[in-house]
């Protein structure tokens, strides 16, 4: 540091102080260029999620397109026949294999899932809550092929159980095995369980306490008050779980592939095998190549539009619940 | 008619009932995991390598191939996870670039890892193959850091977020630069947050499988460098039980798994408790 002239400031010329101070400013400039360069690492840093997902989108869309190109997306999207040996690739019954294994997966999970949600916002203890709040985090946690080997040796037996043993007169042989859409949907409803409870309590413990008080001052059982106060102003939040769940289940691809018996055929009743988009993708694309591997690039293609939409559903409902709740 | 009491103890009895299925499903599963798979875990199961596409022997080259894989994949996806999160939280305000990256952010947390896998063989399988060596370590890792980062990105902005501003202007008052308090003062404050974000990354990357069928190559053989193909312990557990049929190993491996991820639950909790001390708590 440069050493201060042994006389009084007073005596000090004013530029002589300003030369002092600029003299400063440029040393520490020189001892620390981290203050320049780190910030442009950081921004960089947090530019890599935009150029992922530019990159996911540009060479998906890039390896699908000629696929769609040559079929026409309505009659890839619409085509009733999978037959990658013959060029004929149209993906219907996995279209319909995934919405129908979604739906039913949330007819079961969604209920179960909002009703733990209003049991840890609302009635649990606070022991119990932190219990039960522990074991979904483990939930949440557990690898999709655990749950698809869980489903494999317990839930696929019981199908079968069921569908030879209650509606055998009925059913073809092909959907007595227990492998298919019943089988896939108890897995799915299991797997997005977490998903729906931690948002739903989230936007019930979000509503404003007056809501509840007001009610209660009213004289209004605890009951009632949750369900025509509570859930009515969580109910955005809800369903933004509910949304995103389903994405959950869409995307999802190994614990059905190992419990939903993988046909590439329209399903005839819930007992039937069913094959997915995302399933299509994972059991085909180690050995494609060609315009079969295209094919399922394509495949790619719809369920990463269907995510997106999705997606945008979910942000429209979070963003409703921010405008909503004072 | 049922009265009023009636009809809110029913209520309520409902809503106990389906708490107790939640918890009696997970009880049900790790329960039912650990009872089939504990008896298959040995020493011998540890260190000895697959045979017969895995139906025999143990789990000691998916053991490797797990740890490298997990190993690089954070390597790769902290720093630039936390160097995303510091910039999005202390150098820059609310303003499109941001929204931007944040809106980037969830889309890439919503994309299905099945795509992601797509693109991951696209990218860095077939497209990168003289710097990746096509199917292999490196190019899984890659595309397994695509798919958590946004993990751990949300999980250190929460754990930054979380540190009192107190804290950054009692250094700045100090006479420490921006770079400094950041460095010094916000980073070991938020230091246990942004751990259990990694964590929550790590269990993620160890689990996820439907991409790593499409990049990491799924070799039985003990992977040497991260240029060569490997295999993970849930893709073993996958291609075991869907190819062989042989479900002891299968169970085994699972075993393995869920130990795995409940540890990694155990050590976050005791982290977040530590963060929670830290700043002052709740």
């Amino acid at each position: 540091m440069r050493r201060l002239p042994a006389c009084s400031a007073d005596d000090m010329l004013y530029s002589d102080i300003q030369v002092l101070i600029a003299g400063r400013g440029r040393r520490e400039m020189a001892l620390q260029p981290q203050e320049k360069v780190f910030p442009l690492l950081l921004l960089i840093c947090a530019l890599t999620s935009i150029l992922v997902v530019i990159l996911v989108g540009v060479f998906v869309f890039l390896q699908g397109y000629p696929v769609l190109a040559k079929t026409g997306f309505f009659t890839f999207l619409l085509g009733r026949s999978w037959q990658p040996g013959q060029g004929v690739y149209g993906i219907l019954p996995m279209v319909v294999g995934t919405v129908v294994v979604t739906l039913l997966s949330l007819i079961i999970g969604v209920p179960l899932g909002i009703a733990t949600a209003i049991f840890l916002a609302e009635l649990a203890p606070e022991g119990a809550a932190a219990w039960t709040r522990r074991a979904i985090e483990l939930l949440a946690g557990i690898p999709s092929v655990v749950y698809g080997l869980f489903g494999m040796v317990t839930i696929v037996p019981l199908v079968r159980y069921i569908a030879s043993n209650w509606f055998g007169a009925w059913l073809s042989p092909e959907m007595k095995t227990g492998y298919g859409i019943l089988a896939a949907s108890l897995v799915l409803a299991i797997m997005i369980l977490p998903t729906i409870v931690s948002i739903s309590e989230d936007a019930l413990r979000a509503v404003p306490r007056e809501y509840k008080e007001g009610s209660f001052a009213l004289g209004v059982p605890h009951w009632q008050t949750i369900v025509h106060v509570l859930l009515p102003a969580a109910r955005s939040g809800i369903i933004a779980g509910v949304v995103l769940g389903m994405g959950r289940a869409i995307g999802e691809t190994m614990a059905i592939l190992m419990v939903a018996g993988n046909a590439p055929a329209l399903p005839r009743s819930i007992f039937s095998p069913v094959r997915t988009m995302s399933g299509n993708i994972g059991l085909e694309m180690g050995y494609a190549s060609g315009s079969h591997a295209q094919a399922l690039f394509a495949t790619g293609i719809v369920l990463f539009l269907v995510i997106m939409l999705l997606n945008g559903f979910a942000l429209l409902f979070t963003g409703r619940r921010a405008v909503r709740t004072p | 008619m049922m009265s009023m009491q009636a009809k809110e103890r029913l209520a309520k009895a409902v809503i106990w009932g389906a708490a107790l299925i939640t918890v009696c499903i997970l009880a049900l599963i790790i329960g039912y995991i650990l009872v089939q798979g504990i008896a298959k875990l040995s020493l011998s199961f540890f260190l000895e390598n697959p045979r017969r596409m895995g139906s025999e022997g143990g789990i000691f080259s998916p053991l490797i191939g797990t740890i490298y894989f997990t190993c690089l994949t954070m390597l790769l996806a902290a720093p630039v996870g936390i160097g995303a999160a510091v910039y999005l939280t202390e150098f820059t305000r609310e303003g499109p670039l941001v929204r931007v990256i944040r809106f980037a952010t969830d889309a890439l947390a919503g994309i299905p890892s099945i795509v992601i896998g797509l693109f991951g063989f696209a990218f860095f399988v077939v497209f990168l193959k003289p710097l990746t060596g096509g199917w292999s370590i490196l190019s899984g890792s890659l595309t397994a850091f695509c798919m958590i980062l946004p993990t751990v990105v949300r999980a250190s902005e929460e754990a930054i977020k979380a540190v009192p501003a107190a804290y950054r202007e009692g250094s700045l008052a100090l006479g420490a630069s921006k770079w400094q308090t950041v460095l010094w003062v916000v980073l070991p404050s938020a230091m246990p947050g942004i751990l259990t974000g990694v964590l929550l990354g790590v269990g993620r990357v160890i689990g996820e499988t439907a991409p790593l069928l499409l990049t990491l190559g799924g070799s039985l053989l003990i992977p040497r460098s991260i240029f060569q193909p490997a295999r993970t312990l849930s893709m073993h557990l996958y291609l075991v039980a869907m190819e062989t049929g042989e479900f002891s190993v299968a169970f085994g491996t699972a075993a393995v798994l869920v130990i795995v991820i409940l540890l990694l639950n155990l050590l976050s909790h005791t982290l977040m408790r530590r963060l929670m001390i830290r700043i002052g708590g709740r």
